[in-house]
C-alpha cells in the first residue's frame, strides 16, 4: 500500500465525522442479466450507479448489486474473466451487496439443486434452493409484506429460488407461502448483505433499492 | 395475497433475465450439458438444427417430448422448444411439458399460412421471429413476450441477421423522430397497432427484449450483433456444426459479454477449429428462405 493511499484512508476516516461523505458509487455486476433495470432503480434513489465487469471497475465501487439472470452463467463468466475471487474478497471484507434472484443464489453460502460444480461468491449464511417455486409456467407475482419497511409491495418471482435455511446472523424480511402451505423466506438480510428471491427492479417501486442504499449501506464511507 | 401466474410482467421479465446471454440450439442431453457448461443462459431443444433441416428437407415439426424431457432433466438452465407457426396444439403440448419458453418458429414448417398462435391464451411465454418492426409489433400484439430478429437460419451467413437488426433499429429511430400526428400513417404503413407504434416512438425501444438469430457462427458475429442493438444472441447450427463445439460455445459466450472489447473477442477467436461450412444466403432461392415465413 502506498503512503499516499494510507494517508487518504486515515484522512477520510478522520474527516468522516465533520465532512459530508462523498455520494456512494454502486456497481451492478454486468456479466449477464437485467443490469439496466437495476441501474435505473438505483439512479432513482439518487446514487451514482455504474455497470461493472472488469477488476478495475469492481475495485472502484462502494457497494455491489448482483442482478437477476442465470446464476450458472454469471459465476462462469466471473471465473473466466478473473473477477470471481475479487468479488468474493470484497464481500468478505465488508462491501455491502444486494442480490435479486440469481443474485441471491450467488450471495448464498450454500445452494441446493445446483449444478455439480456451481460456485457462489457467498457471504450470506443461508441455504438457497434454486428454481424452488418451479419452472417458468409456475412464475408468479403476488403482494408481500416486507417487515418494517414496506407494506403490500408487488413482488415478481421468475423461476425463483427460496431460502431453505438461515444462520443465526440472518434476519428474514419477507416470506411467501408455497403451494404446499409452507412459508419460505424470500427476503433476508445479514448486516450489509441483502437478498431477495424476487425482482423489485421489474416494478416501478424502487423501495427495496432505497432500503439498500439508505439503510443497508448506512454509514458506509466512500472508498474514493 | 393471491398469486397470479403468466402475467405479461412475468413473461416479459423472464426474457429480461436472459439479456447479455447466448441461447444455444441442442438436439440431445449431451449437447445441452456442453451448452450449460459453456455458460449458455438457456438451450433450445429441437430434433434437427436448422442446417440439417435445410439439407434434409421435408416437413419439420415439434420435437419428441421424450427428448425434451431428457434435456430438462439434464440441465438447470431454462429449456426452450419450437412449435410450428400457427400450431397452437403443439404449443399446448410444449406448455404441458413445462418448457420455459416456446419459439413459434419459421425454422419449422408453418402449420397456418394466415394466423399465428394467440399467445395471450397461454401461461408459458413465447418468442417470435421478425424481419422488421411491423412484424415484431404484430407478434407482440398477439402476445409474444420476446422478439428475435430472424436472420437466415442454418446458413452460417450473418448478413441477413445484420439486415434485420439494422432494419428494426432504423425503424425505431425513425418513429422516435416523428410528430405524434404522423404516427397514424406510420402505423398503417407498417401494418402494426397504433398503440404499440406510439409506445415504441415514445420509449425509443421495443416493449420486449430483442435477441438476434439466424446465421451467427463466430464470436465476432455474436459481438457485432450486440453492437447493432441485440439484447442477446441465439446460436443455432453455428456451435454443434463446428469442429469443437465446447470451445466455440464458451468463446461465443465470452464475446457476447465483452462485445465492446476487441482484445477479448480476439482471444476468444483463437484456435476454435473449423467453423460450420455454411451457405451464402444469396445462393438460396427466395422460396427456400426461412425468413420469408411469417406474416
Amino acid at each position: 500500500m502506498s503512503l499516499t493511499f494510507q494517508f487518504l484512508i486515515v484522512w477520510q476516516s478522520a474527516a468522516g465525522n465533520f465532512l459530508p461523505n462523498l455520494p456512494l458509487r454502486i456497481g451492478v455486476l454486468a456479466l449477464q442479466g437485467d443490469v439496466r433495470e437495476h441501474l435505473v432503480a438505483l439512479r432513482d434513489c439518487g446514487v451514482e450507479a455504474i455497470p461493472v465487469r472488469r477488476a478495475s471497475e469492481i475495485e472502484s465501487i462502494d457497494a455491489l448489486v448482483i442482478p437477476g439472470g442465470e446464476s450458472t452463467t454469471i459465476a462462469h463468466l466471473a471465473a473466466t474473466f478473473d473477477v470471481f475471487d475479487l468479488v468474493q474478497n470484497r464481500i468478505k471484507n465488508g462491501m455491502p451487496a444486494y442480490g435479486s434472484c440469481a443474485g441471491m443464489i450467488l450471495l448464498a453460502d450454500r445452494v441446493l439443486d445446483a449444478t455439480a460444480d456451481q460456485k457462489t461468491f457467498g457471504g450470506l449464511d443461508i441455504t438457497v434452493r434454486r428454481n424452488a417455486f418451479g419452472r417458468q409456467v409456475d412464475s408468479f407475482e403476488v403482494d408481500i409484506d416486507m417487515a418494517g419497511l414496506h407494506e403490500r409491495m408487488r413482488a415478481v418471482f421468475i423461476r425463483a429460488p427460496w431460502v431453505e435455511d438461515i444462520g443465526p446472523s440472518v434476519d428474514v424480511l419477507a416470506s411467501v407461502v408455497s403451494s404446499t402451505g409452507i412459508p419460505h423466506a424470500v427476503a433476508v438480510r445479514a448486516g450489509v448483505l441483502l437478498a431477495t428471491s424476487f425482482h423489485p427492479e421489474l416494478t416501478a417501486d424502487s423501495g427495496i433499492h432505497r432500503y439498500f442504499v439508505e439503510e443497508v449501506c448506512k454509514g458506509v464511507v466512500s472508498i474514493r | 395475497m393471491s398469486e397470479v401466474k403468466g402475467t405479461g410482467r412475468v413473461k416479459r421479465g423472464m426474457a429480461e433475465m436472459l439479456k447479455g446471454g447466448v441461447i444455444m440450439d441442442v438436439v440431445n442431453a449431451e449437447q445441452a450439458k456442453i451448452a450449460e457448461d459453456a455458460g449458455a443462459v438457456a438451450v433450445m431443444a429441437l430434433e434437427r438444427v436448422p442446417a440439417d433441416i435445410r439439407a434434409q428437407g421435408g416437413v419439420s415439426r415439434m420435437s419428441d417430448p421424450d427428448m425434451i424431457e431428457k434435456i430438462k432433466a439434464t440441465v438447470s438452465i431454462p429449456v426452450m422448444a419450437k412449435a410450428r407457426i400457427g400450431h397452437f396444439t403443439e404449443a399446448r403440448v410444449l406448455e404441458s411439458l413445462g418448457v420455459d419458453y416456446i419459439d413459434e418458429s419459421e425454422v419449422l414448417t408453418p402449420a397456418d399460412y394466415e394466423n399465428h398462435i394467440d399467445k395471450w391464451d397461454f401461461t408459458v411465454p413465447f418468442v417470435c421471429g421478425a424481419t422488421n418492426l411491423g412484424e415484431a409489433l404484430r407478434r407482440i400484439n398477439e402476445g409474444a413476450a420476446m422478439i428475435r430478429s430472424k436472420g437466415e437460419a442454418g446458413t452460417g451467413d450473418v448478413s441477413n441477421a445484420v439486415t434485420h437488426m439494422r432494419k428494426i433499429g432504423g425503424e425505431i429511430r425513425r418513429l422516435s423522430s416523428m410528430r405524434e400526428d404522423e404516427l397514424y400513417v406510420a402505423a398503417k404503413e407498417m401494418q402494426a397497432p397504433f398503440e404499440l407504434v406510439k409506445e415504441v416512438a415514445q420509449s425509443g425501444k421495443l416493449p420486449v427484449v430483442l435477441f438476434t438469430a439466424g446465421g451467427i457462427a463466430t464470436p465476432a458475429d455474436a459481438a457485432m450483433m450486440m453492437h447493432l442493438g441485440a439484447d442477446g444472441v441465439f446460436i443455432g447450427s453455428g456451435i454443434f456444426k463446428s469442429g469443437d463445439p465446447a470451445r466455440r460455445a464458451a468463446a461465443c459466450v465470452k464475446a457476447t459479454t465483452f462485445y465492446d472489447d476487441a482484445k477479448v473477442i480476439a482471444d476468444a477467436s483463437r484456435g476454435l477449429g473449423d467453423a460450420m461450412v455454411g451457405i451464402n444466403v444469396a445462393d438460396i432461392p427466395v422460396p427456400h428462405r426461412l425468413a420469408e415465413r411469417g406474416w
